[in-house]
């Protein structure tokens, strides 16, 4: 156990380093010069700008300026933005405001979509069972940001349950409306996994013995069906905490949330690469590190499974 | 009845006269055999929501193809004196902030919308098949160069990759028309979507390379690359075509979704993103709602159709693999 997850740690080296690399060349690559953008249509000396492009390191070649980075990184120290604040203090303001988001987002989406999947595969083909699949195909095909808009407009502006904006205030009731639209989406497919895999599970040798047995009905569902049910679901959930940070993006800027998606989009239209790098290093490692965590809580769902 | 004759065959056994030899010798056996791909064609038109999602694509492919056929407006003549007006006849959803016609712009739409995903389907299932396929049939160095980098970008969300890089590949399409805003919009897209396929891909062609039939081929002969091309990647590639069915679905919500961020299609490409976008102010405000859910509706109604494609797709390919 403990060597598998020490052989899966450094495994996600190299991934970090690549996609640090992949990162920076995309960024490289941009058109135009972020220093002058920075002045916009100030007139400034030539001695200026090399002064702020030696500061950032932009007087560099391409891949001296990655390394200098990752130097910097593995110090602690990610760089500076272009209003002169470390990235590091950026990061730590904004991603405590996204992660709180996200993990909302997963509860509420985790609760609800094995809650209506588990009743939906346990009533297969009934009346719950078609309008949830119906409505998780509606929430799957509209893009996000539709739903964001009208959510805002009839809780936040019309039937004011929820502020329509959430700005500096970042509380767990100023989030929730947000939260619901960010795990709209994981929600459906939720439900979809677990609707599936109950149903599987209904009618398995195990469950027919476990009833035979004389169990009651609930214990049957939740030991027998559902625990052999969530794998699936786990793995899903697992990999979808990337897709929340990301799709915090458009969530935050709907709902004017400060947190990292709001950041990474302000940082990428200025072109401040060390902005950029650092948020989407940070949300590699949530990844690689959600995924190295479902594959280690598998053993705890399956017993079958065991790593030498 | 003939009388058992050993112990134990009480039953009846049916005299080796009785057996009808003529039906026997009429089994044909020159006919070549169903394939599996006859086999899921069969099952698939008595699908219901197979004959659904083929019904609405097929509406989708007459309006990309002719969209003047369902309207008479220009979707690119606008005038700000008509700025939110209601429907009348000939506009049946009125007019958006800029005086142009809804329901025209609705129409002209689909082709970018639809061309975007359809692009980057096919890209993703180019790349993603050849190096999953390779991957999975080399092993070894191979496998493990392929699947690093495609772990490298697929470890980075998809929106926020095509943020940064859009701008980057914008910049080789300077013209900025219909296709040069596509393309760039595609490329970025399949930058990061093909490691998902190739992930598929590999897994499906290791499971299809100790069969059987792939030791035959190469016993008669069949030279790696043969075995792999002919033999090895048709009967894989089932699950690939069910994921990719999907995503198509997947990527028209990812160009609205880059469009919405200011980011996708350029302005002047008609697009239901584009429109989606330029909408959401009146939303907030809560005006002329039906300006932004008519394009909304569309692009809905095109990635359901995709998503209930996929789902018969896989119940006629897979019966047993009904996942989600």
């Amino acid at each position: 156990m403990w060597w598998y997850t020490a052989r899966r740690i450094l495994q996600t080296i190299p991934v970090l380093l690549g996609s640090t690399l992949l990162i920076y060349a995309l960024v490289f690559l941009r058109p135009g010069d972020p220093v002058r953008a920075l002045f916009g249509d100030k007139p400034v000396s030539e001695a200026t700008i090399a002064q702020v492009r030696e500061q950032y390191n932009l007087d560099e070649p391409f891949l001296i300026q990655w390394l200098l980075f990752l130097k910097g990184a593995l110090t602690g120290d990610f760089g500076q933005s272009f209003t002169g604040r470390p990235v590091i203090d950026l990061i730590a303001e904004a991603f405590p405001v996204t992660i709180k988001l996200a993990l909302m987002a997963l509860v509420i989406e985790a609760v609800l979509g094995i809650i209506a999947g588990t009743i939906a595969g346990l009533r297969k083909g009934k009346l719950f069972d078609s309008t949830m699949l119906v409505v998780s195909l509606l929430v799957i095909a509209v893009p996000i940001f539709v739903f964001g808009f009208v959510f805002q407009l009839i809780f936040g502006v019309k039937l004011e349950w929820f502020p329509p904006t959430v700005g500096g205030n970042t509380s767990f009731y100023n989030l929730l409306l947000p939260a619901i639209v960010l795990g709209l989406v994981s929600f459906a497919y939720v439900l979809r996994l677990t609707r599936t895999s109950v149903a599987g599970n209904l009618s398995a040798d195990h469950v027919r013995t476990a009833r035979a047995k004389g169990l009651a009905e609930g214990v049957v569902v939740r030991r027998h069906v559902l625990r052999n049910s969530l794998i699936p679901v786990v793995t899903y959930l697992g990999v979808d905490i990337g897709a929340l940070m990301a799709g915090a993006i458009v969530t935050e800027g709907i709902f004017n949330i400060p947190g990292v998606g709001n950041l990474a989009y302000q940082a990428v239209v200025r072109g401040e690469t060390p902005t950029i790098v650092s948020v989407v290093t940070i949300m590699v490692l949530v990844y690689i590190l959600a995924a190295l965590l479902v594959d280690l809580l598998y053993a705890l769902l399956d017993p079958r499974i065991r790593y030498a | 009845m003939p009388k058992p004759t050993l112990p134990g065959q009480e039953r009846y056994v049916a005299p080796a006269e009785e057996t009808p030899l003529a039906a026997v010798d009429s089994v044909q056996v020159d006919e070549t055999p169903a394939s599996q791909w006859r086999e899921a064609w069969k099952q698939l038109r008595r699908n219901p929501l197979f004959l659904a999602s083929a019904v609405l694509l097929t509406i989708l492919a007459v309006v990309i193809a002719f969209p003047g056929l369902f309207t008479n407006a220009d979707p690119r003549f606008c005038e700000l004196s008509r700025s939110l007006d209601p429907a009348e006849p000939g506009h049946p959803f009125g007019f958006n902030f800029q005086g142009c016609d809804v329901w025209s712009r609705t129409l002209y739409g689909a082709r970018a919308s639809v061309t975007v995903g359809v692009l980057t389907t096919l890209l993703v299932v180019l790349v993603g098949g050849i190096t999953g396929a390779v991957a999975g049939f080399k092993g070894g160095w191979a496998d493990a160069l392929i699947s690093r980098v495609g772990d490298i970008f697929f470890a980075i969300p998809l929106i926020l990759a095509a943020i940064v890089t859009l701008s980057s590949v914008k910049n080789w399409f300077p013209d900025r028309g219909f296709w040069g805003g596509i393309m760039a919009v595609v490329l970025t897209l399949a930058l990061f979507g093909w490691p998902q396929i190739a992930r598929i891909m590999r897994g499906s062609v290791i499971e299809v390379k100790n069969y059987e039939f792939v030791d035959a081929a190469r016993a008669i002969g069949a030279s790696n690359r043969r075995n792999l091309w002919r033999h090895i990647v048709p009967n894989a590639i089932s699950p690939v075509i069910v994921t990719a069915t999907v995503s198509l679905g997947v990527f028209i919500v990812a160009e609205a979704t880059l469009s919405f961020l200011g980011l996708g299609l350029p302005f002047s490409v008609v697009s239901w993103g584009n429109d989606i976008a330029e909408a959401q102010r009146l939303v907030r405000s809560g005006t002329r709602l039906g300006v932004m859910f008519v394009p909304a509706a569309a692009l809905a109604l095109t990635v359901l159709s995709f998503i209930l494609l996929g789902d018969a797709v896989r119940d006629a390919l897979d019966p047993k693999a009904k996942k989600r």
